[in-house]
């Protein structure tokens, strides 16, 4: 090997100030990034990943500290200097120099990291002109070069643009830009496509890609999905509370995973290649007492729900202030689909596909402009989007939703008795004494223990947080549950165990569920039949398995072809990636965009939105079928 | 944008026939008006009234009229420039409120400078040494100054300067001089006497100040964009100048909509203590001999000013704040 290392963490110990002493966080980590190659740091949250890269951009919170070992820098640039950064002030001009200069940042949430009121370009350009010797409109060429570098169609619109103006996937490009415009050696990702749509993650994946190809800089992943790893790294380190599990190269590390922790991580994280009945197996599983009997308001397969035409638009009003025109986006445009008793009906879509406005209509927390929700209760059919106010109350205990945040959904000022309690007192159901002993029965059907009533949500991890939220959601026996992306806040080995019980709750219960989310693997696990959204409009509705065998509609195809698979046999096909952008309809073939479109049965419980005339090949299938 | 201000100026117009229908009722609240407070103040006294003179009066002023009538014969005054008739004084409300509300403003500006001069620095340097001796020691020093009320400070410091510099402090001038002409000796004794008022008002602005700076500042900080921008090599004076504290001058910019009517109203107590010639002893004067016009049109001026300030901070914000500027037309 000629290339000497680039940067070489050796034994790294980090600890942080805590009120009794200091609490180590990172306990004697090494690893080595050579130029030109792609590390990944993989774990989950509290493992310690996040703090070492802060630690090698010397950005540490004051409390944190750098209590051992050397963080060993090498400039290609200037290969006869190495710089021990763990020794070097932190805000030392030296070190200044070098980040943004020689080391570039992205991070995970592109809306919080760039700042507000200032235009995307003035913020990429000073990062320029605070390293390099340009000014004016010079700078101002290179900073727009670089927004076409990154993949800005219009740089120069890009320049003037500030962070809301843009898209997710944007708004991380442009601070793509801003951490490679000075041409680092090492760029430090940290998690950088987590809070981005798969279709977008997987074209930012590609641009990093091909941007590390061209400028031959050397990056450092950190990220808890193994899915990107499997894409992007030529290496891989496994973080497990502060300490490295297992080292390797990638094709070593996927092939033959030898440490119970990352076997035990690849086998948390659905994939599509699960047969029906296949568990996930879980790093931490509850155990959840099976004596629920199976109880249902109408015979399991009989239709419960069934949604019509439903209709949601927002905007119109003149309420912002400079809106120039009353322009309306439509959320949800006429929506339609049948849900059965017991079954698990899922939802997939992008940010913005409509699919969280469609459980907030079936729930009347917002109101729909137009259609039908019928539910098909015990005591006859109801009109949900007709009923009054007090109507309304005595039919809410039928349908109840589990939400996304964990944290923001418990009130942190309410003990978790009071938050089981809360909906059976509005209710006015049981006396005080059976809803304690109801609550307490729903811990232990969530798998946590009745003692915890008198804690507050504060108290729990994030797992058992979603795990409250689902008891709260079964408080009131309700027939069906929405769960508006469930996991999606949760680590992969928290997940597996959410999505288990929330399983095996359907089965003991007989529960019937919309399951939404926008990660496709985790809704083939959980759904039976599924729905893809986009653009307020349902453009492929089928069973699990013909979705997943014959996915017809391009945006169903875009959307299965950037899941990242945790499998080095099944790469992203980036070159391809650059050209399709899922829900640009502009791309769709001719017989799926336009107008006259409908859902189209290609074969039995295989509906497609396409043009009415249907398009001869898949109708053959369908008849071969 | 001209759009933009047409509509928020057009809303002014019904938010303020609302506020001066409150006053107008709230004034007509109490079950007598000045003149039977006038009367039996007379009688009490020993003295005879002249119901002849009083009667006029109050057919001149449509004080026998329904509340109706009278209501619009004095908003309608306003557009004539006609703020009514102060019974007190017997003199048009214009003509007494002149000079006072200059010097109030005068007054008020000052401190405002004063308090933001003093708060912002140290506002910076506590929220950016948090929890160190400094900010310690400066937050006890700005608590004092919220936490000592300002006609004590007043009094205290009146005893003082008599005390030890044989001093008469009040005032914001030589009485003297006031309601003559502006010249420059009269410019002189406001300057001489202007510092103490605002020291003494401004010691609790500052300090509330120097909390609101801290507070919002250390919000900012906080923030994921503070990271990029040390992440990217800014050196943290101008990291810290750049972003967070451009973002916390939002604060700033809609706290303005809130001086412009303690400008003209705030610190009566200071100002009844120190006997200074602004404007606010006089309301509270007015509000207790139901001197309803005087009153009334002070509340009202008061009110156009609320809504003026909210107005030009509204303006400010919008230039200042792209996302206030563009959000309508975001396309995401």
């Amino acid at each position: 090997m000629t290339t000497q290392d680039l940067l070489r963490i050796e034994d790294l110990r980090i600890a942080f100030e805590v009120q009794d002493g200091l609490h180590e966080v990172v306990k004697g980590v090494s690893l080595r990034l050579q130029q030109g190659r792609t590390v990944a740091l993989v774990g989950e949250s509290g493992s310690g990943k996040t703090v070492i890269s802060q630690a090698v951009m010397g950005l540490l919170p004051k409390k944190g500290h750098i209590t051992g070992g050397r963080i060993l820098f090498r400039d290609p640039a200037t290969p006869a200097i190495e710089t021990d950064l763990a020794t070097l002030p932190r805000e030392g001009q030296a070190y200044q120099a070098l980040r943004g200069g020689r080391m570039g940042m992205i991070f995970q949430e592109p809306m919080s990291s760039l700042s507000p009121v200032h235009t995307i370009g003035d913020q990429v350009e000073e990062a320029l002109t605070l390293h390099r010797k340009v000014q004016g409109k010079e700078a101002r060429e290179a900073t727009e070069r670089m927004f076409a570098l990154v993949g800005f169609r219009d740089p120069a619109w890009a320049y003037e643009r500030y962070p809301f103006e843009l898209s997710g996937g944007l708004r991380q490009r442009a601070m793509l830009a801003m951490a490679l415009i000075c041409r680092p050696a090492l760029l430090i990702a940290d998690e950088p496509t987590t809070a981005l749509d798969v279709t977008i993650q997987a074209q930012v994946l590609a641009q990093m890609k091909a941007l590390q190809q061209e400028f031959g800089m050397a990056i450092l992943l950190i990220t808890h999905d193994l899915g990107v790893v499997a894409n992007l790294a030529d290496e891989v380190f496994v973080i497990y509370q502060g300490e490295i599990m297992e080292a390797g190269e990638a094709g070593a590390i996927f092939r033959e995973p030898r440490h119970p922790y990352l076997k035990a991580l690849l086998n948390a994280s659905p994939h599509f290649d699960m047969k029906p009945g296949e568990r996930l197996v879980s790093l931490r599983s509850v155990e959840v007492p099976r004596t629920g009997k199976p109880r249902s308001a109408v015979p399991l397969g009989q239709t419960l729900l069934e949604v019509r035409d439903l209709e949601k638009s927002y905007g119109g009003g003149n309420l912002a202030l400079f809106r120039k025109s009353g322009a309306t986006v439509k959320a949800v445009d006429g929506v339609s689909f049948d849900v059965a008793s017991g079954e698990c009906f899922g939802i997939v879509g992008e940010s913005g596909s409509g699919k969280t406005t469609v459980g907030h209509l079936i729930m009347r927390s917002r109101r729909a402009d137009g259609g039908r929700i019928t539910f098909h209760g015990p005591d006859g059919p109801v009109d949900v989007l007709a009923l009054g106010s007090q109507a309304l109350r005595t039919f809410r205990p039928n349908i109840q939703m589990i939400f996304q945040d964990p944290v923001s959904s418990l009130s942190p000022r309410m003990t978790v008795l009071d938050i089981l309690r809360e909906p059976m007192m509005i209710q006015g159901k049981l006396s005080p004494s059976e809803q304690r002993t109801r609550a307490e029965a729903l811990m232990q059907m969530v798998g946590l223990d009745p003692r915890f009533l008198n804690r507050y949500p504060h108290s729990f991890s994030g797992g058992q947080r979603q795990r409250i939220g689902i008891a709260r959601a079964l408080a009131l026996e309700p027939s069906m549950i929405i769960c508006d992306e469930p996991v999606s806040a949760l680590d992969v080995s928290v997940q597996a165990q959410v999505l288990n019980l929330l399983k095996d709750l359907q089965n003991s219960l007989g529960l019937t569920s919309i399951f939404i989310s926008h990660n496709l693997a985790v809704v083939h696990y959980m759904a039976s039949r599924i729905a893809v959204m986009a653009r307020g409009r349902i453009v492929e509705l089928a069973s699990r398995d013909q979705l997943f065998r014959n996915p017809t509609h391009p945006y169903t195809q875009a959307l299965l072809a950037a899941v990242p698979h945790a499998d080095l046999d099944r790469p992203l096909d980036f070159a391809n990636l650059q050209r399709v952008n899922g829900s640009d309809s502009a791309r769709w073939g001719e017989e799926f965009r336009g107008e006259g479109l409908v859902l189209h049965e290609i074969e039995p419980g295989h509906r497609v939105l396409m043009r009415a005339s249907p398009v001869v090949a898949p109708m053959k299938e369908a008849v071969d079928a | 944008m001209i759009k933009y201000l047409l509509r928020r100026i057009a809303i002014m117009v019904p938010t303020l026939l609302v506020t001066s229908i409150l006053i107008f009722t709230i004034m007509r609240l109490p079950p007598t008006d000045y003149f039977e407070t006038y009367v039996a103040e007379l009688q009490a006294q020993g003295e005879r009234a002249d119901l002849g003179r009083i009667e006029f009066l109050r057919k001149e002023y449509g004080l026998d009229q329904p509340a109706v009538t009278q209501y619009f014969r004095w908003v309608g005054g306003f557009f004539k420039g006609d703020f009514g008739y102060s019974f007190e004084y017997d003199l048009p409300v214009s003509a007494i409120v002149g000079e006072r509300l200059g010097l109030t403003i005068l007054l008020a500006f000052c401190t405002i400078l004063l308090t933001w001069i003093i708060a912002f620095p140290i506002g910076i340097y506590s929220a950016t040494h948090q929890y160190s001796w400094g900010d310690y020691g400066l937050t006890f020093v700005g608590l004092l100054g919220i936490a000592i009320p300002h006609f004590l400070l007043a009094l205290v410091m009146m005893y003082f300067a008599n005390v030890w510099f044989g001093l008469s402090i009040g005032g914001l001038m030589d009485p003297k001089y006031f309601n003559q002409p502006m010249s420059w000796e009269k410019a002189q004794s406001i300057l001489a006497h202007l510092w103490i008022p605002v020291l003494i008002i401004g010691a609790g602005g500052t300090g509330s100040m120097i909390r609101k700076i801290r507070a919002n500042l250390l919000d900012e900080l906080q923030k994921q964009y503070v990271v990029t921008a040390k992440a990217k090599g800014l050196p943290p004076g101008r990291a810290l100048r750049k972003y967070p504290l451009r973002m916390s001058l939002n604060f700033f910019i809609s706290h303005i909509g809130d001086i412009l009517p303690t400008l003209v109203s705030g610190a009566e107590l200071t100002a009844v203590v120190l006997s200074l010639q602004t404007t606010g002893p006089l309301l509270l004067r007015a509000l207790q001999s139901q001197d309803m016009f005087l009153a009334g049109s002070f509340l009202m001026f008061l009110a156009l000013l609320t809504v003026i300030g909210t107005l030009i901070s509204d303006i400010a914000l919008a230039f200042l704040d792209p996302r206030i500027r563009l959000q309508g037309e975001a396309t995401k």
